[in-house]
């Protein structure tokens, strides 16, 4: 009888995931055997996982491995991307049980499906086929769809849930058809042999069916990342989502938005570049125009730190439209920061918010400071860090991106973005103004702060500064990362 | 060297985090106020060590950067936590860390018992901190965080008293005027960085660097764009034409902090900044045409307005502004010099005119309160009599007065009449020269008047406030006075080491000691004119330069008597004046109605617009469904005439556009 | 195989007739039907061109987003059910306490 030799597989790529997914099936199982209503130390479990999958994950880096003819790699780039999608799991899994508990859904299968989102995005980063890549995505989406809707009892999140699932589904069309019709120009679906057949060609730019696969795919990333025209579930569905939720939306599906199209556009489309460029230049200026506008007048603070997401989607866009090692690397470096800064400032949300999500607009924050002036502090600094006012993390993150934009001589569009953000100074100061410059309402008991909650706003707390004091470390490796051609 | 420089900005720093997570449980006042005034006092040693060993150095070796560590690289790109210390820096740093100890001591007492004392001392902390960062800073980026720290530090001061609705509005404006000066700011330093980078392949930020490649600049052009943008900087933080309405209502803070921030430290910002920069602005004829005629007309625009304020914190807030404008006229006269000896001289007097007031107000509200009246303590038009009931803070005053005003052997007349001297005699501007000089002069004539009007309402005559009230004026604790016998003695001597050449000359060859110490940071733009000087300088003879001084030194004489005759000997006159020229009087008294025109021209159509905006998006493309892409749409209307607006279509509707529009464009085009 | 063009063409109508179908219905389970169709329409052109190019990948496409829609098609209805219980209606015009 013959032997079926099976070709050896190096696992190393996906490594994380996997372990990621038997971890978040064993939670499963454990949810379903253990009794007890209070699944909290579930998290605690699911958190201790996420860090040590984030040591092992850190430790390949350096090492370059490509594995499944070509599916999957394991870069720079896709760690560093990991580590983010893994810091703002494990971030908004200090932050879920508290919240959890308050309006009464703290489930178990909470925490596996956080963990399933991880995996998604791992596998968005990593891919570098585009049936990966959409695998990932669908894992991630589906995933996100039921944690958006996750607080089964308030119709808010239903909505929410619902809502990002039918356009969530919608944009999947889009992107699907972009693939479809790349693969039918070039012929593969493998991201460098995408590129391979563009030098190929004598005029790629003229390929029809090439340049609307291309398109059609930067639409069902735009979705993901939420720019502008294609960013209007934001609003609705962070709103809606249960606020740890929220906090994990907002920083790594974005940040899985841009690595897998930053991959497939700088590796595979270079040849596009001036096209794709030019589109990303018109998004961004759009995404962060509209984006901040609209934040000026919210009272909801939710909602504000949506629109606020969106604008911040825009300045990313800045460095991704300027396409160079810079842009890409204060991308990159953004994101990191921007996981700390948001996920920290919606800790602080979970905190002022009452059981059925009241409590939850700016005006609530009056008088914050003097009740709890350390939180309040706190605060601010992930407000300035937003608003980029130095030396934070999210003023640092500006600066490379505006740079590479400038670098590559996009220089209106920086000056847009600095209006920008100096536009957006104005929704993130009237919260300080109202914690710092108002008197409390009323008496007001002020939620505790659970050690999960503190861990989390300590580790937000020390990346907004960290990386705004002392960015260089961090950023050499953004640099590295960003090196992918 | 220079190794412990960076302790000058951590001591505050450590202050205010001491004082800001403590604070509240510290609770003990004369432990938080020592506190904060030991951290500047242990800046202020150590800057005192730092400009001593600056002195020690011969000239041309007074210049020194340290370097902390590396903070930004990326490519070409570098920015260090690096300190740059230089004659300019170490002048700065005297003055800054000095009066702000002497603020703070004074804080201390002047505050006492306020809610919040820790909140006081820890953002006083956190300015100082910010405003060492930025004078000390070796490139733009540091400078910016600075900038950027004072600014906010005066947001937050400004708005301390939160519950009046004046003060939150006020801090508000102050934000928003900030903001735009902030946004010049950047766009200068990204326009210079990108030019000397692209065209020159000189990628850096330091401003050592910058100078040293200054040759590569071309006159005029770009030059003159890069320095525009910095010059609105300025404004905006020095209070100049167009931005300097926040500056008054800046007042409703505590008067510690306009004695700090927007008077001695924080509004001279802008200066320093150009001073800082004195190789780029020489190299803009048309800049420095701006930058003086802007600082010429604030000075005499703003001297208007003070003559009939009757808020004796508005008096001197417009004083600033008007100070400033005379700072500003020197460095558009290419007189760096001067307008940082200014800077110097007029952190003294104006210092110890607001600590002044301040105690004035104090002693003013403590009497009215006690007589239970609710006049405004800081109404001039109820005080009168002061001076003895309070002689020191009245001596004090007097001097800084005098001083400001602009007579003799005091420390405002050197300074000012030497920038009104290079205003005349400069060789950037021709003819608008004389203009120029004009105009300070009679804003010179109008600071004489509404400063000694403010000194007669306050402390000559009768006393307008009842009896009962009159017998609670009091004379200040020492810890108030002290800072101002120090400030008024620094007023009355503090230009003896920038005299005048042609007085040191007459004196028996006194140099000017201040002028010299600070030539090597003007190194390279006296190179620059030495090159490219077209016209030859004007020389006018010394009889034209006494004259001047001595017209100036008249009208200054000439602006106190009429306040003395107005508001001591004959006191029907203002209102006579008044009842005959009532229109006028109403523009000046409205500050020529510069905020409503603001309100009308910018605040409301901005306002308008964020509301079309909010609704438009929302409510007309959200709600209003087909509204916001009407012109597609009514294409497909015809053929899906069933669509409604549902709110999840209209988010598709809306990608879909985006889709559409996305392929239709790069497809056809 | 001569007629690729054929096969494109149909299914970008099926495409299109999808995303209309998304556009104009107000039931959220034709709704996702109608994304199903779209994304079905993309399996088309997936078979087609992989038939046309004489590889795989695209076939090997096709199975996965089949796989995807089946999972999205689970999840998304236990949201809808999730709505129906409290609101009793799975219109999307009833979907408005989310707004501006």
């Amino acid at each position: 009888m013959d032997m079926i030799t099976f070709p050896t597989i190096d696992m190393t790529p996906i490594l994380p995931e996997i372990y990621l997914s038997l971890l978040a099936m064993a939670l499963l199982l454990i949810n379903v055997f253990m009794p007890g209503r209070q699944k909290g130390y579930l998290g605690y479990i699911s958190f201790v996982g996420v860090v040590a999958i984030a040591v092992m994950t850190a430790s390949g880096w350096g090492i370059e491995v490509s594995s499944f003819s070509g599916s999957v790699i394991q870069d720079k780039f896709a760690i560093f991307f990991k580590i983010i999608f893994l810091l703002s799991a494990g971030l908004s899994i200090l932050l879920s049980d508290q919240y959890m508990e308050r309006e009464g859904c703290n489930h178990g299968e909470l925490y596996p499906l956080i963990l399933f989102t991880v995996v998604g995005m791992m596998l968005m980063a990593c891919g570098t086929d585009l049936m990966t890549i959409f695998l990932g995505l669908e894992v991630m989406s589906v995933s996100l769809y039921i944690l958006a809707g996750f607080n089964r009892a308030n119709i808010k999140s239903n909505e929410s849930g619902l809502k990002y699932f039918l356009l969530g589904a919608f944009s999947t069309g889009f992107l699907l058809y972009g693939m479809a019709l790349t693969y039918g120009a070039t012929g593969t679906t493998r991201i460098f042999g995408i590129s391979g057949q563009l030098s190929q060609m004598a005029a790629p730019a003229a390929n029809i069916m090439l340049l609307a696969g291309m398109l059609l795919m930067i639409t069902g990333f735009a979705f993901k990342i939420a720019a502008a025209p294609f960013h209007m579930w934001t609003p609705d569905v962070y709103e809606g989502a249960p606020t740890p939720m929220t906090a994990f939306m907002s920083a790594g599906p974005k940040a899985a938005g841009f690595a897998a199209a930053i991959r497939i556009l700088v590796i595979s489309f270079p040849a596009l570049q001036p096209d794709w460029s030019q589109l990303f230049w018109i998004l961004a200026v759009l995404t962060m125009t509209i984006g901040n506008i609209t934040a000026l007048r919210q009272d909801n603070i939710k909602r504000m730190l949506a629109y606020s997401s969106i604008a911040h989607a825009g300045y990313a866009l800045v460095g991704f439209a300027a396409g160079n090692e810079t842009g890409v690397a204060g991308v990159l470096f953004y994101m990191l920061s921007y996981a700390f800064m948001n996920i920290g400032a919606f800790a602080i949300v979970i905190l002022i918010a009452k059981k059925g999500e009241t409590n939850g607009t700016v005006q609530d924050f009056a008088g914050f400071a003097f009740k709890r002036p350390l939180l309040a502090a706190v605060m601010s600094l992930f407000l300035f860090s937003l608003a980029g006012m130095p030396p934070t993390a999210g003023f640092i993150g500006k600066f490379y991106l505006f740079s590479g934009a400038v670098q590559q001589g996009y220089v209106w569009l920086a000056i847009i973005g600095v209006i920008n953000s100096a536009v957006s100074v104005y929704y993130y100061l009237r919260v300080m103004v109202f914690m710092y410059m108002k008197n409390p309402s009323e008496e007001f008991e002020w939620a505790t702060v659970t050690a999960p909650v503190a861990l989390a706003l300590i580790i937000s707390a020390a990346g907004s500064i960290i990386l705004g004091v002392v960015p260089s470390y961090v950023m050499q490796f953004a640099q590295q990362a960003a090196k992918l051609i | 060297m220079f190794d412990n420089v960076w302790l000058i900005p951590l001591f505050p720093l450590i202050g205010f985090l001491i004082n800001g997570l403590f604070g509240k449980k510290i609770k003990n006042e004369t432990v938080i106020g020592g506190i904060g005034a030991f951290a500047v006092l242990c800046s202020f040693v150590v800057s005192c060590m730092t400009i001593l060993r600056l002195l020690s150095l011969p000239i041309e070796e007074r210049l020194a950067e340290v370097k902390v560590f590396t903070w930004i690289t990326s490519g070409n790109f570098n920015a260090d936590i690096a300190f740059l210390v230089d004659p300019l820096s170490c002048v700065m740093i005297m003055v800054v860390t000095g009066v702000g100890f002497l603020i703070h001591l004074y804080s201390i007492g002047y505050m006492h018992g306020e809610e919040g004392f820790y909140r006081f001392f820890a953002y006083l902390n956190l300015f100082m901190f910010s405003m060492l960062l930025l004078v000390l800073g070796n490139n733009l980026l540091l400078m910016f965080v600075g900038w950027e720290g004072v600014g906010l530090c005066s947001y937050l001061l400004i708005g301390y008293y939160f519950h009046k609705k004046s003060a939150g509005d006020a801090g508000k404006k102050a934000f928003v005027m900030n903001r735009v000066g902030d946004f010049g700011f950047l766009l200068g330093g990204f326009a210079l960085f990108w030019y000397l980078g692209a065209s020159h392949n000189v990628w850096t930020i330091q401003f050592t660097e910058i100078a040293k490649n200054s040759h590569l600049l071309p006159t005029g052009g770009i030059v003159t764009v890069i320095t525009l943008c910095f010059f609105l900087g300025a404004t905006g933080k020095s209070a100049q034409i167009p931005l300097y309405t926040w500056l008054p209502d800046a007042m409703e803070g505590p008067t510690p902090v306009s004695a700090l921030i927007h008077a001695a430290t924080m509004v001279t910002a802008g200066v320093y900044m150009i001073a800082r920069m004195n190789f780029l602005f020489i190299r803009s004829p048309e800049t420095l045409m701006v930058v003086a005629v802007i600082g010429a007309c604030t000075a005499l625009f703003a001297a208007t307005i003070g003559t009939a304020q009757y808020d004796i914190k508005r008096v001197l807030a417009y004083s600033t502004v008007s100070q400033l404008g005379y700072m500003f006229l020197a460095m558009g006269a290419g007189a760096f010099a001067a307008g940082i000896f200014h800077l110097m001289t007029h952190a003294f007097f104006k210092a110890c005119l607001f600590l002044g007031s301040g105690a004035v107000i104090h002693s003013m509200h403590e009497a009215l309160h006690h007589a239970h009246s609710h006049d405004d303590p800081q109404d001039m038009r109820n005080m009168g009599g002061l001076k003895s009931k309070m002689p020191l803070t009245f001596m004090t005053f007097l001097l800084a007065t005098i001083a400001i005003a602009g007579i003799p052997g005091f420390s405002g007349f050197f300074s000012k009449d030497e920038i009104l001297w290079q205003a005349f005699s400069n060789q950037h501007h021709g003819s608008l020269n004389y203009l120029l000089w004009g105009m300070g002069a009679i804003a010179a004539g109008l600071t004489a008047f509404y400063m000694f009007r403010l000194v007669f309402m306050t402390f000559y005559g009768e006393s307008r406030i009842t009896p009962k009230a009159k017998d609670h004026l009091h004379e200040s604790p020492m810890i108030i006075v002290f800072p101002l016998l120090v400030l008024a003695a620094l007023s009355v001597i503090g230009g003896y080491i920038g005299m005048p050449k042609i007085i040191g000359d007459a004196l028996g060859g006194i140099p000017n000691y201040f002028e010299h110490y600070l030539e090597p940071v003007f190194r390279y733009s006296e190179e620059y004119l030495s090159q490219h000087s077209q016209h030859t300088a004007l020389h006018p003879s010394h009889a034209v330069e006494w004259g001047l001084m001595g017209l100036s030194v008249l009208i200054a004489l000439a602006g106190i008597t009429v306040a003395f005759t107005m508001y001591v000997k004959n006191r029907e006159l203002p209102s006579r004046f008044t009842a005959t020229f009532p229109a006028l009087h109403r523009a000046v008294y409205n500050k020529w109605y510069i905020d409503e025109l603001y309100d009308f021209a910018i605040v409301n159509p901005v306002k308008a617009a964020g509301r079309f905006l909010w609704k438009g998006f929302d409510v007309v493309i959200v709600d209003g469904a087909v509204n916001g892409v009407a012109n597609i749409v009514m294409a497909f209307a015809g053929v899906i005439r069933y669509l409604q607006s549902g709110f999840i279509y209209n988010y598709a509707w809306t990608m879909a556009f985006g889709v559409v529009v996305i392929l239709g464009y790069y497809l056809f085009k | 195989m001569e007629n690729l063009n054929g096969y494109l063409i149909v299914s970008a109508i099926l495409f299109s007739i999808g995303t209309i179908g998304v556009l104009t219905r107000k039931n959220a389970i034709v709704i996702f039907m109608c994304v199903e169709l779209m994304l079905n329409a993309v399996n088309l052109t997936f078979v087609a061109l992989s038939r046309h190019l004489g590889n795989l990948d695209g076939q090997v496409f096709v199975f996965f987003v089949m796989t995807v829609a089946a999972a999205e098609a689970a999840v998304g209805l236990a949201l809808m059910i999730a709505f129906y219980n409290n609101r009793e209606t799975i219109d999307v015009t009833d979907m408005n306490s989310l707004k501006w």
